[in-house]
Formats: structure tokens, sequence, C-alpha cells
């Protein structure tokens, strides 16, 4: 990549975000101004803004490059992402959120649902969950945008991370928390012209659809090949029922990353700062289109870029990534398409992940300072304290997520682990399993009792976190408490002299240590849940008419 | 069917396409619904959001 115009463009893209920024900073640019005001924002606009806080580097360069492994089944993830994350977040969700968090004066997810089952524990709690875990989503969403850093600047991916951290670090501080509606949408109108450029590129370069399509299936017998053992028929068909890539495939990303965008606190939030029920009705519209174009190409590129790779190479794209997933995608675009389009690309992550990363600061920030530790420990008394809290918490979230960062990018690194897409659906699956059945139960439900909702949130969160421990071999393993403490990685596991490795037990299609926490931890929580509620006292009928008024 | 080998995959790519349709045609019939004035409750709850990003 020719250095100096690379230079020129990156200081372009960010004289405009600051330029956005420092706008939005003086005048009456966010939601809440225009909504304050009595205006309207373009409905473009709030649809942008919210497709840059929904999608990140994580999805384009971790589930791109797991799409290359996976091959396009992955393609259940966008059609879930765009009938779950979009059309029943935003109609079913939505506008309950919007109504009682305004009635309720709630301005976080713990709030909410604090407020609304009058318990200062689900709140105190849910904050300090989403304080501890949500690092892990955020350090993968740094991993993407350092790694194509890394690729595009020939630079170590050390310097990268740090680089871009430094960055980020910058553009929160500087106000990037604020939220400006222009700064977001400018981010996302980036990532909608460069996925759409990337997908005609691919497409035409193989000879159209249907002629890229059949190219990636004609490479079957070499997947078979590669990933021999694993269920693995080829990336244009499914892995084998209730085999090893499978159950990853299904219960892990699909399942995790698909339900779990429910009860995403840092998404939650965003009904509320909307004006009306009209709104959300049209950010449905742009909303699915904007998931197709980004995530949609992600899978479908990341798949065919094993035609490019074989032609070219004579190998896979995970070989030619050296078994590092992560690497994948940036490898495609750098050796593969036009020199100006790696630029393009660059800001395409760089706004992806700025805008994501804002906006999970700006979650971790409120748990800990005003969910966690004003609420949770002080009783619901705002001090001086409770701000200071927030802003330490921000800075110890930035320093963890980026310690995170090179920590499973150095252990995870050239492992063929598909580590984003892990990450993101470890985080995703831990929220639906703790979070969704209260929240589900909060908006549609006078039945559901504090005490049901509080053993909802424990089982699905103690399930999830007990299951990842001691129990999926691909955490267990990593985390060394179940060596430590039993002597083997996964509980679910057994020595095999002959193969002298740990195997899973199986039963049936069942690879035991290979089914994801979300598999049993969410089912038990709704169960606790509706048991709980059913034989403990419900809330006040004043507080669920107030709840619940029209 | 259009180069895809399994109809698991194709019905997928198939899915994710009427999908997103569905939301652009969801979103054009009800574009004008919903629209409700601020109240009271909105506008209290907007000047606390405020501050709270203020301080953030």
């Amino acid at each position: 990549m020719d250095g100096y115009i690379t230079y020129l463009v990156v200081i372009i893209y960010f004289s405009i975000i600051a330029y956005l920024g420092w706008k939005g900073y003086r005048g009456t640019k966010t939601n809440l101004d225009y909504m304050l005001a009595g205006r309207q924002v373009h409905p473009y606009v709030m649809a942008m803004s919210y497709g840059a806080t929904f999608i990140s580097t994580s999805a384009i360069i971790g589930f791109g490059g797991a799409a290359a492994v996976f091959g396009m089944g992955l393609l259940w993830l966008t059609f879930l992402n765009i009938f779950i994350g979009i059309f029943l977040a935003f109609v079913i969700f939505g506008n309950r959120t919007r109504r009682m968090g305004h009635r309720l004066d709630a301005h976080t997810f713990p709030e909410l649902m604090g407020v609304r089952y009058r318990s200062r524990f689900i709140q105190g709690f849910s904050g300090l969950v989403i304080f501890l875990f949500m690092p892990l989503y955020t350090s993968v969403v740094i991993i993407g945008a350092a790694k194509f850093i890394s690729s595009s600047f020939a630079i170590q991916y050390e310097v990268a991370l740090f680089g871009f951290s430094t960055i980020v670090a910058l553009y929160v501080i500087m106000g990037g928390l604020k939220g400006v509606m222009y700064t977001d949408a400018f981010q996302g109108t980036i990532m909608l012209v460069g996925m759409l450029f990337l997908l005609i590129f691919t497409y035409s370069r193989l000879g159209g659809v249907v002629e890229a399509h059949q190219q990636l299936t004609d490479l079957a017998p070499l997947a078979l090949k590669v990933f021999k053992g694993t269920g693995h028929q080829g990336w244009t068909a499914f892995p084998v029922f209730g085999s090893q890539f499978w159950w990853i495939m299904v219960s892990t990303i699909i399942m995790g990353v698909g339900i779990g965008v429910l009860a995403q606190p840092q998404l939650v939030v965003r009904f509320m700062t909307v004006r009306s029920k009209r709104e959300l009705n049209r950010a449905v519209l742009i909303g699915g289109v904007f998931i197709l174009i980004v995530v949609g190409v992600v899978y479908v590129v990341g798949s065919l870029s094993n035609v490019f790779f074989v032609q070219d190479t004579g190998t896979v794209a995970i070989a030619a990534a050296r078994g590092n997933v992560n690497e994948i995608i940036p490898k495609f675009i750098d050796g593969y398409l036009p020199k100006w389009f790696g630029l393009v690309f660059l800001l395409t992550l760089l706004a992806a992940a700025m805008s994501t990363i804002s906006s999970q600061f700006h979650t971790m920030g409120t748990s800990i300072g005003r969910d966690f530790y004003e609420k949770g420990i002080r009783g619901g008394r705002q001090t001086a304290r409770s701000i200071t809290v927030t802003r330490i918490g921000v800075l110890i979230a930035i320093l963890f997520s980026v310690f995170l960062g090179y920590w499973l990018e150095k252990t995870f690194g050239g492992t063929g682990t598909a580590i984003i897409a892990r990450g993101t659906a470890i985080f995703f699956g831990l929220c639906a399993a703790t979070f969704l059945p209260m929240y589900f139960g909060a908006l549609y439900s006078r039945k559901i009792t504090r005490t049901g909702a509080i053993a909802g949130m424990i089982t699905g969160f103690g399930v999830s976190g007990f299951w990842l421990l001691f129990m999926h071999a691909k955490e267990s393993t990593a985390l060394l408490l179940c060596e430590r403490w039993f002597g083997k990685p996964s509980l679910l596991q057994h020595f095999n002299e002959t193969s002298g490795k740990w195997v899973s037990y199986i039963t049936g299609p069942i690879i035991w240590s290979d089914v994801d926490p979300i598999i049993f931890a969410l089912p038990l929580a709704i169960l606790v849940t509706i048991g709980y509620s059913l034989i403990t006292q419900s809330l006040p009928e004043d507080h669920l008419d107030n709840c619940f008024k029209s | 069917m259009m180069g895809i080998e399994s109809t698991a995959v194709w019905l997928a790519y198939l899915l994710s396409v009427v999908s997103a349709l569905g939301c652009v045609i969801y979103g054009l019939v009800t574009w004008n619904r919903g629209a409700s004035e601020v109240k009271q409750e909105d506008r209290a709850w907007l000047k606390d959001e405020k501050v709270m990003e203020e301080e953030l």
C-alpha cells in the first residue's frame, strides 16, 4: 500500500470524524438534542447510526475469517441477525423498552431491570456482570482492527494494537461517548459502501454469482481433506449433523450470537433514545438492508476467499493465513483487491470499531458507576464519587480490553481458533442466558416476580459460567481451572489411550464438550424464572399499573 | 441451486435476502405509523439522560 496516500487518507478521515464530533459537541447534534428541541432526525441518519453500533470489526474480520473456515452455512446467522436482531428486536422489544424506560426514568439496561422489578440487587448484579464481561467483547473488536492495521501497514501486531487502542481512547475521551449521530451515520455509510464494493468485486472477479458459488462448491474434496474428521463437507454445504464443526457452528456461533443480540445492554438503551414507534418502524427498513449488505457480504466473501487462495497459492484460506483465522480477511484484501480498496476497507474497519467500542465503553462506565456503585453499593445516592467511579471504570475497562486483545491473540492466534467469533459468541450467550428471561418478562408479563427474575438471572449466569469453566472444552482448556482442580481439561472429556488425547464423551449426535453453554443455560434460566414466579409474591398492582400503562 | 451444493445453505442465503426484503416492506407499510407527541415523562427522561452523558 502506498504509504503516503494511506497516511493522508487516514488523516482526512480522522479530520472529518473530529469535525463532526466537534460540531456535535458544540451544537445540537445528538439524538437527545433533536428530541428535546422537538425536531426529527432523518431516518437514514438514525438507522446508519444504529447499524454502526451493531456491527463492528469483529463481524467483518472475525466472522469473515470464520466463514472462510466454516463456509456459507454461517449465512444462517445473517438471517437471524436480520430477523431477530433487527425485526424482532425493534418490533417486539423496541417500543415497549422505550415506553417503559421513559416512564420509569431508567437510563441503563440494569437500571430498567432494577426499577421494573424494584430490586437494587438486580441492578447492581447486572451492572457488575456487564462491567466484568463486556471487555471480552470489546477486546475481540480491537483484535479485528489491530490485525488489519498490522497487515496494511506491515507492522507488528502489538504495535498496531497499542496504536489503535490509543486512538480509540482519545476518541472516547474527546467526546466519542456522546454518541453523536452524524459521526455514527458517516461511519455506517462508509461501511455500507465498502462492503457493497467488496461483494461486487468478488463476484465479478469469479465470473458472476452462480459461477463463483460453483467454483467454491468444486473445492469440496479439498475441504474434506484439509478439515478431515471435523464434519466439514465443503464451503457451500452444511457440516455433518452432530459433528464437531456442526456443534461449533450451530450451538456457539449461530445460536449464541443470533439470540444473544436481543439482550445486549448497549443496544437496549438505544431503543430509549428514539422519539416514537414510528422511528423504530423506519429503522427496521434501513437496518434490515444494512445488516444484509454488511454481514451477509462478509460471510459470502469470506467463504469465496478460498477460491482465490487455492487458485493463487494452491492452498485453502486458513492454511494461507498460517492457521490464524483473524488474518484471512486482511490477507485476502491485501492480496487480491485493488490497493485503493485496502484503504477504503481500513476506514470501514476503523469506522466500525470506533462506533461500536465507543458505545461499549459508555455501557461499561455506567454499569460500574451508576448501576453497581451508586445503586448496588450506595443504595441510590448519587455522589461526586459515583462520577469518579464511572470514569475510573471506563479507564479500567479500556486497559483490561487492550490486555485481553493482547493475551487472546497470543494464546489463540495460530491455533486455527476463530477467537473473535467465539469471544463475541461467549459474551452474547452469557447476556442471553443472564438477562433475556427477565428482560422479556419485564416487558410482557405482570406475573414475573422479583424473586423469579433474580433466580432466573443467577441461574443463567451461574450455569453459563460453570459450563465455560468446567464443561465447554475450548474455554475450560484455556482457562486451566478445570485442569488444576480436576486434572482434566473438561469434565466432559476422558483420556483416550489409543490416540493419546483427551476426547469428549459422546451420546448419539451429542459431543458433550462441544455443546455451547447457551443450549442449557437459557432454557434453564427461563424455567427457573417462570417456576419461581409461580410460587412467589408478585409485585404491587399499582407499580405494575405504572409500568404497563399505555 | 445457484451453484450452492446444499439446500440448508441455499435456504440460509434465500432467507437472508427475503428477511431483508421483509424489513423493507414492513418499514414502507408502517413508515408513517406510530408517531406520538413527546410527553412530559419523555422530556424528563431526556433531560436526565443529557445530564448523565455530560457527566460521563
